[in-house]
């Protein structure tokens, strides 16, 4: 188990953001995270790296808690934000160095490191161009480059598609994958893109008004909502009809 | 620690090449330039009725050069140096959302404070430093005075008190950067603050003293209640951190001042004796005198840094 909750709670005031959660997710998975907007996934999301303070309950993530070692949990685990943000007057490489900076890494490793990730994520050629004129699918993708940048273990990535159009989303999905498979990298996405997400989720949990209603494989979530059957039901169908009970 | 060092050398970097630097610099370089040439033409006309000065100088940065001398401009001005660099410092980040994707690393939380203070400290104490020395260097050459080792202690301890004063202000814009969300409304605040503590206080310690120790003007008021009139306007302006530092850095620069009362506010009897015996004090008994408000300076910014330093590591961040 690379995350572990224990009935993580945080309340806002009367405000109970998430409620009792919880969540497990195996090493080498991608979980896909489920729920309509305030839901409760980024709130999740942050208390898993230790940025927010759980009002009740207890998470462990790569075995360690997130509160007490917030900084070699965030050695371990990349976090990519909802929306991302760059110093606009910074270039890509730029942008790159401070991260590596900030994760204490060697300037000269760094550089060549830059490079080989610019060319993972497809900005070989705008690795000097300033991150004020990118697009939300650059900005999306130089996230990511940012993320790998530590050599994480577990990624959380706050709905990595969205506003992409459907052909970066496609790819962004891509590239997760395949940091999945090549790298051995443990993936919590949360995102609305159901389709996408059941392309390369190995389970997704659905998570509405603060609290995970159901979590399992796709077909597992099918059988149980739907029962026995040869019927072979999508993503879409499973978390509307356990939209619509909620 | 790398987290630390890392924040505050892209923070120097951005402050050192962004155009507000340069405007800010050009803008004080100017101003001091020309005060000083002022200071400088009027030593040199005077140079031989003046030789009683041990000083001379001193006196580059303490005489009126058009209306102010360097001292009253830095005064003045200095408290814009900092709030310009820091009035954005936090909520500039959180808005364009990279303050989350710092804290997601591996660091402290406080290594952003922290190394943005520095940052912001360092950049004024190079501006500082080096109009101190352009200063100097031009007296030198126009008035020809070289400076004795006392007179360069003291233009230090004036440049550090300055950086003190400076950095006070850039912590309470820090300080407010951190509370307001938007950055137009934290730089409101900082200015309107700047010009409360600056400007009303001495006139609230004025009403003040009028409300607690009233004089009749007409039937005379015994010297004791003249004097205690005296006390609390004084103890009231202190809460001014432009008087704090004005009284600091004018009996520093000029080592015929033995008080950091103003002249008007001296006895005619006092005003007689300082007038009649003009020795300069020693570097330490300056100190002496201005050693409260040297303290207070300092106390008030590490208070305001802390303040700022606490809010920001309780403070939840999403952005
Ligand atoms: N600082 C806050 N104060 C009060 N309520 C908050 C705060 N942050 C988030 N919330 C509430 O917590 C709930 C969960 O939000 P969030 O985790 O962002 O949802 P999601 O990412 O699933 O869209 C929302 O109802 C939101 O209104
Ligand atoms: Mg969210």
């Amino acid at each position: 188990m690379i995350i572990e909750t224990t009935d993580l709670t945080k309340r806002y005031g009367h405000q109970t953001a998430v409620k009792d959660l919880c969540l497990k997710v195996e090493d080498g998975e991608i979980f896909g995270f489920l729920g309509p907007n305030g839901a409760g996934k980024t709130t999740t999301l942050l208390m898993l790296l230790g940025l927010t303070r759980p009002s009740a309950g207890a998470a462990a993530v790569c075995g360690l808690d997130p509160l007490r070692m917030a900084r070699e949990v965030k050695r371990h685990v990349g976090y990519l934000p909802e929306n991302v943000g760059f110093y606009g007057d910074m270039d890509a490489v730029q942008s790159l160095e401070y991260v590596a900076d900030l994760n204490g890494i060697e300037v000269r490793a760094a550089r060549k490191k830059i490079y080989e990730l610019l060319e993972l994520v497809g900005l070989q050629d705008h690795a000097r161009k300033k991150t004020g004129a990118f697009s939300r699918g650059m900005k999306q993708r130089l996230g990511i480059a940012e993320v790998l940048m530590k050599d994480p273990k577990l990624l959380l990535l706050d709905e990595p598609t969205l506003g992409l159009d459907p052909e970066g989303a496609i790819q962004m999905i891509g590239l997760i994958e395949a940091l999945n498979r090549s790298r051995r990298i443990t993936v919590l996405l949360s995102s609305h893109n159901l389709s996408q997400v059941q392309r390369i989720s190995h389970r997704v949990g659905i998570m509405i008004a603060g609290q995970l209603i159901a979590a399992g494989s796709v077909e597992d979530l099918a059988r149980e909502r739907f029962g026995l059957g040869d019927k072979v039901y999508t993503l879409e169908e499973v978390y509307l009809e356990y939209f619509q009970e909620a | 620690m790398h987290g630390l060092a890392a924040v505050y050398k892209k923070e120097l970097q951005d402050q050192l090449s962004s155009y507000r630097f340069v405007i800010l610099f050009a803008l004080i370089a100017m101003v001091s330039f020309i005060t000083s040439y002022m200071a400088a033409v009027h030593l040199r006309e005077n140079l031989e009725t003046l030789s009683a000065t041990r000083f001379p100088f001193l006196m580059l940065f303490s005489t009126p050069g058009v209306m102010f001398s360097m001292i009253q401009f830095v005064a003045f001005f200095g408290p814009l140096i900092g709030i310009v660099s820091g009035f954005d410092a936090i909520n500039r980040e959180r808005s364009q959302g990279t303050l989350i994707k710092v804290i997601a690393q591996p660091v402290y939380r406080d290594a952003v404070i922290n190394g943005k203070f520095l940052a912001g400290v360092t950049t004024v104490a190079l501006m500082f430093t080096a109009i101190l020395l352009v200063i100097s260097g031009f007296g030198l050459a126009v008035v020809g005075v070289v400076p004795g080792v006392e007179e360069i202690l003291r233009l230090f301890i004036y440049l550090v008190v300055s950086i003190f004063y400076i950095a006070f202000w850039l912590a309470l814009s820090i300080l407010f950067s951190i509370l307001f969300k938007s950055m137009a409304t934290s730089a409101l605040a900082s200015v309107a603050l700047w010009i409360f503590l600056s400007f009303f206080v001495s006139l609230g310690a004025e009403v003040a003293a009028d409300m607690l120790v009233p004089i009749d003007r007409k039937n005379e008021s015994t010297p004791e209640e003249v004097l205690r009139h005296v006390h609390v306007q004084e103890a009231v302006s202190l809460f001014s951190p432009m008087v704090l530092y004005s009284n600091a850095t004018a009996t520093i620069i000029d080592p015929m001042r033995k008080t950091t009362r103003s002249f008007v506010l001296m006895g005619p009897l006092e005003e007689l004796l300082s007038a009649r015996f003009r020795n300069p004090l020693t570097l330490g008994q300056s100190l002496l005198i201005v050693l409260p408000h040297m303290l207070a300076l300092v106390a008030i910014t590490v208070i305001c840094f802390a303040i700022s330093y606490t809010i920001f590591m309780l403070q939840e961040v999403r952005t």
